[in-house]
Formats: structure tokens, sequence, C-alpha cells
């Protein structure tokens, strides 16, 4: 059985067939993804799931990573951070480790993709080579929040953007004016991985044993982000608590420390004191386990994502994937995967979010109709079929400039 | 695209898919003044992806999200008459997104002129409007009807996108007031009247998944009443 199959019961058979249609039209085509990391993030765990499925549909898709040395990794990371609007300074000293082993990897690399696939800032001096393969298309990877980027770091990284033939986000706010065709691709999640595959009964007491919660004691509404000022946690036991006034039930918080973020702990005993003397506020540090957050996900009765700013939050796709009723911040991806009172309840203010919570605890038929449409909408737009369906398309777009592409 | 690429010489009929990808202008607005101004000038691709695109990515709700604008409207500058006004402009009685747009345009103006502190009204920066565009790739699926019969198993097993191409786009492509099933049926097969039972649907008002059981039902009763005869 082909993998792309084990889709087919999930996203039905002729959406599968429509992806071996597409895939027909791309047949032998040499495409080359490259990165900066084979494993750990999300842009690894995507290209780990896709790249094995456009070999299987015949496309000649290959993968591979640059070169890199520690220094150059803290100017990539220090640039994230720009990206992502933090002030950051970046030395003249760091700019010459980036261009140095950028320079090395321009050399060395071995590229060969008639379409060459370039994901986030690290490998993006690559685009040097481009004169070298003059029939080879080139495609820019944004995956980081660009909305507001730190205008230094921008303008470095955009006269590399400007020369390759298209660009892609995750979401409208991350346009700009620029060359290039920008492409809005959001990204997926995989109903078959651990965070999202069906759990058995045991497998949840598992978790719920392992972290004494009681579902059955009173409802449950929750959070799973790293403890981080940007997600909001102590926003969300303020809530929790104008909630609590009129609606009995229990909070869990569940987070994990990010290696590369020395905030956590500040933030995790703020939420601390902000919880302290309420035996309903359970405050989770764990670490990140794919199948215990599922666990999690599935046991709550709301899942609230109170975020301040967010790339895209693909953990708000994983809720309602769980037809889980979601309140959530109308920031970055998040509007796109709900639409506010069809597929989920948007909020701007600890009041907007604990109002909706409230009126999710106090009508389970109305959390129920946003949670199944959820789930519906998350079924046809956020799943992995889709990402590669629009990666495809995109590899089609860059042969026709027209607004209107006939296929025969 | 005419209707003679779903229309083959032995009069079979072709089924076709239309799958979107969509493109970034970089282009917002915040506030009335500046979406109109966007509104008249970017392209047609933009106006029809923001006024059609609920139907294929929202296809299982019903009643339906509104149209993008008037969405925009309703939530962002909280002008809820002007909305409400925009979601119910009859997008069927529109042959051309040309006439689409125009018709948008005049109802904000006239409505800014009747109530001009709407002006005023400002989104925040987060909900800003985004203008987004669609390349759209239209390709034939291997199905091939040639009898009522084939029409209505075909349609039963194709993907929402093949029946949005068919009904939806092909008013907006053939400028007719008709889509390419009612055409085929009408032309090839010469039923007339199921043909125009078709096409005096408002495709809009369905989710697709009811409108294929819509033409799938309309279908097979004039297959029953054929063999009943």
């Amino acid at each position: 059985m082909l993998r792309i199959d084990r889709y087919e019961p999930v996203v039905g058979k002729a959406a599968i067939d429509e992806l071996k249609m597409l895939a027909g039209y791309l047949k032998g085509r040499a495409i080359q993804h490259i990165n900066s990391t084979a494993m750990g993030g999300g842009v690894a765990e995507i290209l780990s799931k896709i790249t094995p499925l456009m070999q299987e549909l015949g496309i000649n898709a290959q993968w591979d990573i640059i070169k890199g040395t520690p220094d150059f990794f803290n100017v990539t990371k220090a640039i994230h951070n720009a990206l992502h609007g933090k002030e950051v300074v970046i030395t003249k000293e760091m700019w010459k480790v980036f261009n140095d082993v950028s320079r090395q990897n321009i050399r060395e690399m071995n590229l060969y993709g008639e379409i060459m696939f370039i994901h986030d800032p690290q490998p993006i001096a690559l685009i040097d080579r481009k004169s070298n393969a003059k029939n080879s298309k080139w495609i820019w990877r944004c995956h980081v929040d660009v909305s507001n980027p730190d205008e230094k770091a921008w303008q470095f990284l955009k006269q590399f953007i400007d020369r390759y033939d298209a660009a892609v986000f995750s979401s409208p706010h991350f346009a700009h004016r620029m060359k290039p065709r920008q492409v809005l691709i959001s990204p997926s999640i995989d109903p078959f991985s651990d965070k999202n595959r069906e759990l058995s009964q045991k497998e949840i007491d598992n978790v719920l044993n392992k972290y004494k919660i009681d579902p059955g004691k009173k409802p449950i509404v929750c959070q799973i982000s790293r403890y981080d000022a940007l997600k909001d946690p102590v926003g969300v036991i303020e809530a929790y608590k104008l909630v609590k006034r009129y609606v009995d039930c229990q909070l869990l918080l569940v987070g994990n420390r990010a290696a590369d973020d020395p905030e956590a702990d500040k933030i995790y005993a703020q939420v601390k004191e902000a919880a302290a003397g309420d035996p309903d506020i359970n405050a989770l540090m764990v670490e990140d386990i794919p199948a215990e957050i599922n666990a999690f996900q599935r046991v709550s009765t709301v899942l609230v994502q109170k975020s301040i700013r967010e790339g895209f939050a693909l953990t708000v796709s994983e809720a309602l994937w769980k037809a889980k009723p979601v309140v959530a911040s109308a920031v970055g991806g998040i509007p796109l995967q709900i639409k506010h009172r069809y597929s989920g309840l948007l909020c701007h203010s600890v009041e907007g979010a604990a109002f909706a919570i409230k009126q999710l605890l106090n009508a389970p038929e109305y959390a129920e109709t946003l949670g199944r449409n959820g789930r519906e909408h998350i079924r046809q737009n956020f799943l992995l079929t889709r990402h590669l369906k629009e990666y495809m398309l995109l590899f089609l777009s860059l042969y026709d400039k027209d607004n209107v592409v006939t296929l025969a | 695209m005419g209707n003679s690429t779903q229309q083959n010489n032995d009069k079979s009929f072709r089924f076709y898919t239309r799958l979107h990808l969509r493109v970034l202008t970089g282009l917002r607005a915040s506030d009335i003044t500046g979406f109109l101004r966007l509104l008249k000038t970017v392209s047609g691709s933009s106006i029809y992806y923001h006024t059609h695109h609920f139907l294929q990515q929202h296809q299982y709700l019903s009643p339906e999200p509104p149209n993008d604008f008037a969405h925009w409207i309703t939530n962002a500058l909280n002008e809820e008459v002007l909305g409400e006004k925009i979601a119910s402009i009859d997008t069927v009685q529109y042959p051309s997104i040309r006439a689409l747009r125009d018709k948008i345009i005049l109802t904000m103006e006239d409505y800014v002129e009747k109530n001009p502190r709407a002006r005023l009204r400002f989104a925040s920066p987060d909900r800003a409007f985004h203008f987004i565009e669609s390349v759209s790739f239209i390709l034939p699926t291997p199905y091939l009807a040639r009898t009522l019969s084939d029409f209505v198993e075909i349609l039963k097993k194709v993907t929402p996108n093949s029946i949005y191409f068919h009904m939806f786009e092909a008013r907006l492509r053939l400028d007719m007031e008709t889509n390419d099933f009612s055409f085929w049926l009408g032309t090839s097969l010469f039923e007339k009247e199921l043909a125009k039972e078709i096409t005096s649907l408002d495709p809009y008002t369905f989710t697709m998944e009811a409108l294929r059981k819509k033409l799938v039902g309309l279908a097979e009763e004039r297959i029953k009443s054929v063999k009943d005869r």
C-alpha cells in the first residue's frame, strides 16, 4: 500500500486521485529541498513527511542540508529573532560569519534541482548559484513570522529574496512588497502523527494517571503552549478566574521549556504565583512528548490559545482536528483556522476569552457544533495532503505567469 | 476557456477540476477609504477570490460564512449594516466579476455617502484586510459522461472542486446565465427541462455537498420518470 493511500479514508478517494493527477504533470522533475537541519523543529518534520510522499507520486524530490558552524547558527538564531521583531544586535562580525559560511556552502554544495526549494533564512544566500543554472527555478519558503521584522535584518535578507522566482509565506500578515510572486501556503498537521492520531483509552489513562488529572471532577479548560510571555499563560489564569465565578471548572496549563528560551522559568514562576491557592489550577512543566500532548487535548472540554503574538499556531489545528471547541486570540495564522462563531471563537482580551469560555461551558451543544465544524475545516484545509497539493501547484506556477493555467 | 472543452465532439461530457493557489498582493487596507481605493484597482482575480473562496474552504458549513469583504467590514470595522448589505449581494445575479465589483463599490459608496462617520472607523493593525489573488489550475479528470446515468454516477464521486468548477465558474467563464452541466444536458442530451431546473438553482445558497445531493436528486428523478413511462 502506498503511503499516500493511507490518507484516503481521511480525505476521500477523489482528493487523493487529484493529487496523483497533479503529480503526473511533474513526473520526474527534480525538486531539491534545502534547509539547515535534518531533525528537530517544524521544518524538518514537514520535509521528512512531504519528501517521501512526493517521491512516491513520481516526483524526483530530494532533501539536502547546508553545513554550518555553531557561530553561524548563533547568527541565524539572532536573525530569526530579529525577523520576529525582537530587539537584537547583529554586529558586523556576525554578518561576516553568515556571509563566510554561506559562501562555503555556495562553493561546495551539490545543487542539481530543476526547482530549488530553499527553506528559511539559513540557506537563503544559495541563490547566488542561480546564475550558474539559468533554467532552474528558485523558491524561498519562509516559515517565520515576518509581519513586523527588524528593518535592518529584513533589508539584508531582501537582497536575496528579490532574486528568487517565488516566495512562500504562511499568513497574509507576512506579505511585503517584493519582486517575486508571493504565495500563501499554510502549514499543516499530519493526522497519523503521534500528536494527532487516535489514542486508545489506555494510552489516555496512562497520561491522566502520570499527571494526576481527573477529567471527571470538573470540565477542563486547557492551554498547551510553552511558558512564554507571548502565549500569555497568566492571562489565561485571569480569564479562568472570571469564568470560575459562574461556572465550576478546572484549568490545565501544559508547557515545556524551550532550550533556547531563558525566560521560561521566569514566566513559569509568574504562572505559579498567579495560580497559588487554587487547587483547580494545574500548571504542568512537561517534556514535549507528542502522544501526551494529544491526550491532554483529548480530555479537555475547551482548548484555549490566548497568545499575544503567533506565527501560525498549529496547536489550534491540532485541537480542532480532535473536534474540540477552541477559544483563541485573533493573531497570526489563527483567524485562518477559526472562522469566528463557525468553527471556534476568537477573542482579543482576557475578558473576551472568559466570555467565550463561559459560553462554551454553558452551551455544550453549541460547543460540539463548533468542534465538529472545526474538524471539517481542518480536514478540508489544514492536513498534510492539502499542503502537498499546494506545493505541487506552486511548482507548476513557476512555469506560467498567468492567473489561469490550463493543464492538458 | 469555452464550453467546448467539456463537451467533446462525440457529445460526451468531460469533467474538469479546478485547483487554486493563493497569491499575496502585499496590498492591505485598514479603513473604508483605503479599502475602496484598492477595491477599484486590484485584479479581477482578487475580487473573485474574496467573494468565492469560502465556498470551497468552508464547503461543509450551512449557513455559510459571508464573503471576506462583508466579514471584514462587520467584524474588523464594526459596520454591521454595511457588512450585511455586502453579504446579501446576490452574487448569482452578476454575470461577470467586473459587474460584481461594480455592485460592491456602488453599495459601499452609497453607504459612506449617507453615513460619513463610517470613514472614521479603523481596523487594528492585526485586523487589516489583506488582498489575496488566486491562480487557478484547470485540469481534466478521467471521468467522461455519455449518458444521464453516467452523469449521475460520476457526479457522486468527483471532488467538490469539480462541481464548483462546472457550476460556479461556468457562469463567469461563459458570461451566460447557465452552467456547464445545464449547457451539456440541454444541447447534447436534449434534456431541456432538467437543464432548466439546474440553471434555476442558486448554487451560492447550498453547501457543496448539499449541492451535489441536489444535482444527483434532480438527475435521478429524471431517469426514474423516463423509466416509468
